[in-house]
């Protein structure tokens, strides 16, 4: 009867656990030879684990070129198998557009590939990594077990990348973060936007200088019109064939400092800021109110700052 | 104790809606917090404490940045305020601030660091002696307390050490209101090799020199320091002056 009751444990454990850490992770062709991970417009949890942005492949006459490595070691061994699904040439170069944690702690699985980013990128990876690495496991679980920072080993910059046989043009911007990273695939057509563009999910802004982004907005929106562009990217959120991610993400940070500004003039303290319900047309936009809400946490006080300031 | 105790209660009960009286109490603390015992034998020992929904803590659940956690504390609804001490339970330095309503409604609103997860309070001793305490929980990730100021890392703020800014609002929703900022690093001396400097003591004056309100800070207010205050229209110019615990004095007008 124990060892009955014992076995019923154990099968009970094992199906409260049945947590296989499998991403599950299909590559999705957008364009020919490109294809894109899609991870769902959430926070970082323990049932997604860290799947919530998007990475994405490009496989050229003589290897293939990787854009960011995801939320974790597991995330990125997980994508190296999935990619070797679709094509048997090698990797030759990793690319991670910036420094936030779901886009580079894949790069482990990488380990033996040039794993390239903006200096500023790399900078901040080296710099913040393990910080936001301790965050990922607190939110993840055990997604992130193994997971380490893999500083990028190579500095790109403006301009031209001839690499796998395709020619890459690296578009260096900013105010998502410090640096940001977009890449066009000419071949293709393919935008790979990076976070500066978000789709059908509110915008993070830990590290926004909101007026460069909404300047590297309207440069991105510029090469949507160009005749040979066909797919946007975006970091998060369905891939487009048109800008609607970019004026998306322009939407929201024009109406969030507007909001932010108007509200230090009035005189609100923060945790009335804090307590604002998202204007109806944001209703239901996926990690809308929480979002809201770490902006505040990260913008309001220089808002506050700009409105005391002018009333000395 | 538990005599006096209850007899306040009762009295207190009298005034209150039926709904507030029946979240009075005089013992258990609702925050559930390992803990109260300590704080209550720091902060309120020896007076009769209740737990009283009048006196209002307002704080996010969850904290984005730890650095800058925005408590709001509004007691106007109890009369005869002698003092109110903030305090949280799990902090490295429990003690946030205190402050005096004298001429002005005991509200106040600025931001604290916080070290890890813990229960923000509000004790406000009334003028019969007892304490009313409100609260309420913060979760938080944590590091505020012994991450460094953004100021240890740049000579520049030196160049502004205690200056003001502040605005007062005469019209609109916030018709009333006054809101401040100080430069000042309010360094915890947690950090290995940057001691404790922060403002100690600022006085909120009006024209006539009547003093509307004393506030003391510690440690764990943040950074370049925000206050809210409601000190009513029509008022005129407001003083805010005071000094750290390096002796540094400021002295700022708030015009109307």
């Amino acid at each position: 009867m124990k060892r009955l009751l014992c076995l019923l444990l154990v099968l009970l454990a094992g199906s409260l656990a049945a947590d296989d850490f499998d991403y599950r992770l299909v590559a999705q062709p957008v364009a020919r030879d490109v294809y894109v991970f899609i991870g769902k417009t959430e926070d970082f949890d323990t049932i997604n684990g860290g799947n919530i942005v998007n990475t994405g492949f490009i496989v050229g006459t003589d290897g293939i070129v990787v854009i960011d490595s995801g939320p974790s070691l597991r995330y990125g061994q997980q994508m190296r198998r999935a990619i070797a699904r679709v094509s048997d040439k090698p990797v030759l170069l990793v690319i991670n557009t910036h420094h936030h944690p779901d886009h580079f702690l894949g790069n482990q699985a990488f380990a033996d590939v040039p794993i390239g980013a903006l200096a500023d990128t790399r900078q901040g990876i080296a710099r913040d990594g393990d910080a936001f690495a301790e965050n990922l496991f607190r939110m993840s679980g055990n997604w992130m077990k193994g997971t380490e920072v893999q500083v990028p080993n190579r500095t790109l910059s403006a301009g031209k990348l001839a690499v796998a046989g395709r020619s890459l043009r690296l578009i260096a911007l900013d105010g998502h973060t410090g640096a940001d990273l977009a890449v066009f695939d000419e071949q293709s057509g393919t935008l790979f936007a990076g976070d500066l563009a978000f789709n059908g999910r509110a915008p993070t802004t830990p590290h926004a200088q909101v007026a460069h982004w909404l300047a590297a907005l309207d440069q991105l929106e510029k090469l949507t019109r160009e005749s040979d562009f066909s797919v946007l990217v975006p970091g998060h959120g369905a891939v487009t064939h048109d800008a609607a991610p970019i004026r998306q993400t322009r939407d929201w940070l024009n109406w969030l400092t507007a909001s932010l500004r108007e509200a230090a003039r009035a005189g609100l303290d923060m945790n009335e800021v804090l307590a604002r319900p998202l204007p109806p047309v944001y209703d239901g936009l996926p990690v809308g109110a929480a979002e809201y809400r770490r902006s505040v946490g990260h913008l309001f006080p220089a808002f506050e700052q700009d409105a005391l300031e002018s009333g000395r | 104790m538990k005599y006096p105790l209850t007899i306040a209660a009762i009295a207190l009960a009298a005034l209150m809606s039926p709904a507030e009286a029946a979240a009075l109490k005089d013992g258990g603390d609702p925050l559930a917090s390992a803990r109260w015992t300590d704080m209550e034998k720091t902060f309120l020992a020896g007076a009769p404490v209740l737990f009283d929904p009048r006196v209002k803590v307002v704080a996010p659940s969850t904290a984005e940045n730890p650095m800058q956690v925005p408590v709001t504390v509004d007691a106007t609804a109890l009369p005869g305020i002698v003092e109110v001490v903030v305090f949280a339970d799990f902090n490295p330095i429990v003690q946030v601030l205190r402050f005096f309503p004298e001429e002005a409604p005991a509200y106040l609103g600025f931001r604290v660091k916080l070290q890890q997860s813990s229960p923000v309070r509000a004790a406000v001793k009334t003028s019969d002696g007892v304490w009313h305490v409100g609260g309420t929980w913060v979760n938080t990730v944590g590091g505020g307390c012994t991450a460094p100021s953004a100021a240890a890392a740049s000579p520049e703020w030196q160049k502004r050490l205690n200056e003001v800014s502040g605005r007062q609002w005469s019209q609109g929703p916030n018709a009333g209101r006054v809101r401040l900022r100080i430069v000042h690093p309010m360094d915890t001396g947690l950090v290995a090799g940057t001691p404790a400097f922060h403002i100690e003591e600022i006085n909120f004056t009006d024209t006539a020199g009547r003093r509307l309100m004393r506030v003391q800070t510690y440690e764990p207010v943040s950074e370049n320091p925000v206050f809210t205050l409601q000190r009513g229209v029509g008022g005129g110019a407001l003083e805010a002056s005071g000094r750290d615990n390096n002796g540094n004095l400021f002295k700022a007008r708030i015009e109307q």
